[in-house]
């Protein structure tokens, strides 16, 4: 087996900034994304999205544009297209390109994947038309293609107001945003109002995006307390109550629903090397651990971005250069003094980036019954277990998500428990009267995503056969 | 006053010695490290096989497939199990010759569960199967169930029997009271101490350990056994499929999932609790099982894992008396086959403790033969 000094796994701004910073100090490290080009989620298809007026999908997003350039430009071994479906604790990676998988290890690896959506389970959450609303901003980002059909979008978060703008300015037409923000939220974000300030410019362009919406004469509906995806087959339209109509169901027509609470680390990787998490309850999702470098508690492995604990993408891309400096560091590629110096100015922008955080988090945090739903949603979509069946099997006994999974199968199906993990564990604490720590998670396991038996047999290459064993120690 | 005991490990050998026990007459508590079945016996391939079995073992797989067939009136629960039969393919000539003299062998040992089939039949019974194989040995009644469940049977069974389970709770040390009996130490605040006339053994990838405490001489590693589940595939196939010369077993679950195993070893982190698969043993092992369904190329993976095991330098599992401690009875290292066996382990368990013979042949389990220096004790035993 190949083995590498330093292995980046992600092209987002966390990954890129490490790729470069490793590049800037002599050392060429190995970058594997999914991806068929750079950019991670917010800088999505920068390179060739038929969206090129800057307008279209604003600053923020060609703030990428310099960050891609100089990765193509310096020297890092960039590999889109390849998928990194295993890792063990000694730095073997399965990496999966095309058809073919191969392994590689690697003496340091920083880990760049990212954020996903949360969970947000309604009813009718699975029903076609219904989807992610970062999901469906990369599909505008990557196609340019909006549907005419009215779509309302439902949830609550900065992100959300983005995402509708970015549509509404592409054409599409917007029939409602539906805010899941509470009263009771405004007033907790006010004690954080402090920091708030510091971090204005996140306040204002929030602003700028609902006065555009605003204007355009979009539906906004405050205050949502219960939705509902409707239809048979497919979406037709969405039901909604609000905090004060609490007993009317209000409805509007829609084929597409975009729901959005916020992003959470991605976890899968940090998960399979059994890494330690904490709870975090102020963005209500697991943090892998890690100091102010990005060294997780993994030997040889760093964590940078939003993987790591949502910062956004001017945060990651701190992190990136931060981890990347302590891997060379770790390698003795750099001193310890220099490890200081490099790192200082950095450290200082990070400080100032996150300082809105905790605002922003208590503004949009998702209220208790969006995050444990009704007993008739369905939690688990690939096994189709629903909330209420949760509750049954804890009241069983059931006191962790691993023996949920041996009951149920819950989180069993090819999303890996991505879809459901969360709201399992929350479900499982409430039920059982116990901290989300004491629940605990999921044990994941490779594949992160899923492969097919045949680009798994391609790592078995034209290796010999295992010598055959004995019949009697073979396990039926 | 009740004998008392104690098991260590509450995975399937615990709970089934729990329960034989509690039923005549035992106090009996089982202290598990983890949660019940958290380690092999939550985690496996669900094979209940008597195909292939060690001659050793055949005799207690036989009396154990019996207990399966009335599992429900054992423990409340038929743990999922399918008499799907189980079948052992022959890829060329030389497999079919080997399959031959062993359905022979099980023959002149008394047995006829395993039968040959032909090319034809194979194909009858396996349609998707590669032109290319055979023939193969099948044993009917055989199958496969849901691990699991059949673990939460046994726990719920051995507790409506009295015994109590002390789960989240390591044994620390293990100590001889003087004048007979035991006493165990725990990492649980609130259980510093455990007394008990009887001690067994049932701690799967971590007895070696144990028996290393009591100063018992084993040869056994924990091992970390891999299986690769896929997506959800329409029905194609009833029984559980294995290989005459390579390490395979490849099953469709009810759901339609296929799951594909076959005792290949990944590796154990340092702290001995976590199992990671290894890349190139799940490759050899997929590449074996597309071998015999190749359309099954295109079809995805969504979860691999390992489950650790107690393997030992025989394969064959120590079931018995300790000949070092008095009241001491072992029944670990089942080395990869010891689900089927769970249903019947329970029960010579009971006998030893009751210090009676048991009803099926154990000699070959005895932990002695690891030990050099007894070994003309042993001699001078089973004469
Ligand atoms: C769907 C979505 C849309 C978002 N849109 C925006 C937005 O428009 N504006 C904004 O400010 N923030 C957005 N965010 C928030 C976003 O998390 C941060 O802004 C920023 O992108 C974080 O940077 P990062 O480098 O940490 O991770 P990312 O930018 O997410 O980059 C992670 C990279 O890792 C790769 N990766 C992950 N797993 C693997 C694997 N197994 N093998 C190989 N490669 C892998 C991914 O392909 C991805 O390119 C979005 C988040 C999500 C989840
Ligand atoms: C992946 C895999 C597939 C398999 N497939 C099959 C199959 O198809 N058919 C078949 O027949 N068999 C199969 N097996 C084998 C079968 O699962 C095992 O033989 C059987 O479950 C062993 O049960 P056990 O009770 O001995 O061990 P375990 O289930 O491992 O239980 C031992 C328990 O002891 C506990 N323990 C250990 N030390 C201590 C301590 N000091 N204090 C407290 N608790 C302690 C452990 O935490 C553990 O839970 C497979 C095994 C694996 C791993």
């Amino acid at each position: 087996m190949k083995t590498i000094p330093l292995a980046i796994i992600g092209a987002g701004p966390a990954g890129i900034a490490a790729a470069l910073t490793a590049a800037r100090h002599g050392l060429k490290p190995v970058v594997f994304d999914e991806q068929p080009a750079p950019g991670g989620q917010i800088y999505r298809a920068l390179e060739s999205t038929p969206l090129r007026d800057p307008e279209l999908l604003g600053q923020d997003y060609w703030h990428g544009r310099s960050l891609i350039e100089a990765l193509r430009r310096e020297s890092v071994d960039y590999r889109p297209g390849h998928m990194v479906w295993q890792l063990t604790r000694d730095g073997e990676i399965g990496v999966l390109a095309g058809d073919t998988a191969a392994l590689i290890r690697a003496e340091r690896i920083v880990l760049a994947t990212g954020a996903q959506e949360r969970p947000f389970p309604v009813p009718g959450w699975t029903l076609p038309g219904v989807m992610g609303a970062g999901a469906a901003q990369v599909l505008l980002k990557t196609s340019g293609v909006v549907a005419q059909a009215p779509m309302v979008l439902a949830g609550s978060g900065p992100l959300l107001y983005l995402v509708a703008v970015q549509y509404l300015r592409a054409g599409a037409k917007v029939a409602a945003i539906l805010e899941t923000t509470s009263k009771e939220n405004r007033r907790l974000a006010l004690a954080h109002i402090g920091g708030a300030i510091r971090g204005w410019r996140y306040l204002k362009k929030g602003a700028e995006l609902l006065r555009e919406l605003k204007r355009a004469g979009v539906r906004h509906e405050r205050h949502v307390v219960a939705l509902r995806a409707e239809g048979d087959e497919t979406l037709t339209g969405v039901g909604w109550r609000t905090a004060d109509r609490p007993d009317d169901w209000q409805h509007c027509e829609a084929t597409t629903l975009l729901l959005h609470h916020g992003v959470v680390p991605n976890v899968q990787m940090t998960r399979a090397l059994g890494g330690a998490h904490d709870w975090s309850e102020q963005q209500l999702c697991w943090r892998p651990r890690r100091d102010a470098f990005g060294r997780s508690d993994i030997e040889n492995f760093f964590i940078a971005g939003d993987g790591g604990g949502i910062g956004g993408a001017r945060a990651a891309q701190l992190q990136g250069e931060l981890a990347a400096l302590a891997a060379l560091e770790s390698l003795g590629h750099i001193d310890g003094p220099t490890l200081a110096r490099e790192a200082a100015p950095a450290r200082r922008k990070l400080d100032a980036e996150l300082v809105v955080r905790p605002f922003l988090d208590a503004l949009y945090r998702p209220g208790d019954s969006w995050r444990r739903p009704d007993d008739d949603v369905v939690v688990c979509r690939c096994e189709e277990i629903s909330a209420g069946e949760i509750r049954r099997v804890a009241k069983l006994g059931c006191a962790g998500p691993n023996q949920m999974k041996s009951f149920t199968r819950c989180g069993m199906g090819p999303c890996q428990g991505r879809l459901c993990g969360l709201t399992v564990s929350e479900i499982l604490a409430a039920e059982n009267d116990q901290s989300l720590e004491q629940t605990g998670y999921y044990r994941l396991r490779p594949p992160f995503k899923p492969i097919t038996l045949g680009q798994l047999a391609s790592a078995a290459g034209g290796a010999p056969e295992a010598p055959a064993r004995n019949e009697t120690e073979t396990a039926s | 006053m009740k004998p008392t005991a104690l098991v260590i490990g509450g995975g399937l050998h615990g709970a089934s010695a729990a329960t034989q026990l509690a039923r005549s007459g035992f106090r009996v508590t089982v202290v598990e490290k983890n949660y019940a079945g958290r380690h092999a016996s939550g985690v496996n391939a669900g094979g209940v096989r008597r195909l292939g079995r060690h001659p050793a073992e055949i005799p207690l797989a036989v009396a154990a497939l019996a207990r399966w067939q009335r599992l429900e009136t054992l423990i409340g629960d038929d743990g999922g199990f399918h008499p799907c039969g189980q079948i052992k393919v022959a890829e060329n000539d030389e497999d079919m010759a080997r399959l031959v003299s062993r359905a022979a062998e099980v023959r002149e040992l008394g047995f006829d569960h395993e039968i040959i089939l032909s090319r034809e039949e194979l194909r009858r019974r396996v349609p998707a199967v590669a032109p290319h194989c055979v023939g193969a040995l099948a044993c009917d009644g055989d199958g496969a169930a849901n691990p699991y469940r059949t673990l939460t049977a046994w726990r719920r069974q051995s507790q409506r029997e009295g015994a109590i389970w002390r789960e989240g709770v390591q044994v620390t040390r293990v100590d001889r009271v003087p004048g007979g009996g035991w006493r165990l130490s725990t990492d649980h605040p609130d259980l510093p101490g455990l007394d008990a006339d009887w001690l067994i053994n049932c701690a799967g990838g971590w007895a070696g350990g144990l028996c290393g405490a009591l100063d018992e001489c084993v040869a056994m590693q924990p091992q970390a056994l891999m299986l690769t589940i896929t997506e959800r595939v329409t029905p194609f196939l009833g029984p559980v499929i294995g290989s005459a010369s390579r390490a395979l077993s490849f099953k469709q679950m009810d759901n339609g999932s296929v799951m594909i195993g076959g005792g290949i070893a990944g590796c154990i982190d340092t702290g001995g609790e976590h199992a990671d698969v290894r890349l190139a043993g799940l490759a050899q092992n997929v590449q074996t099982a597309l071998g015999l369904f190749p359309f099954m190329r295109d079809v995805r993976v969504v979860r691999t894992w390992a489950g650790i095991e107690g393997v030992t330098g025989d394969g064959i599992p120590v079931l018995g008396l300790s000949w070092r401690h008095p009241r001491l009875i072992h029944s670990f290292g089942y080395s990869a086959h010891g689900f089927q066996l769970s249903a019947i382990t329970g029960e010579i368990v009971r006998d030893l403790a009751l210090e009676r013979e048991p009803a099926l042949p154990i000699a070959p389990f005895d932990i002695r033969r690891f030990d050099s220096s007894s070994a003309a004790a042993r001699a001078s035993h089973t004469h």
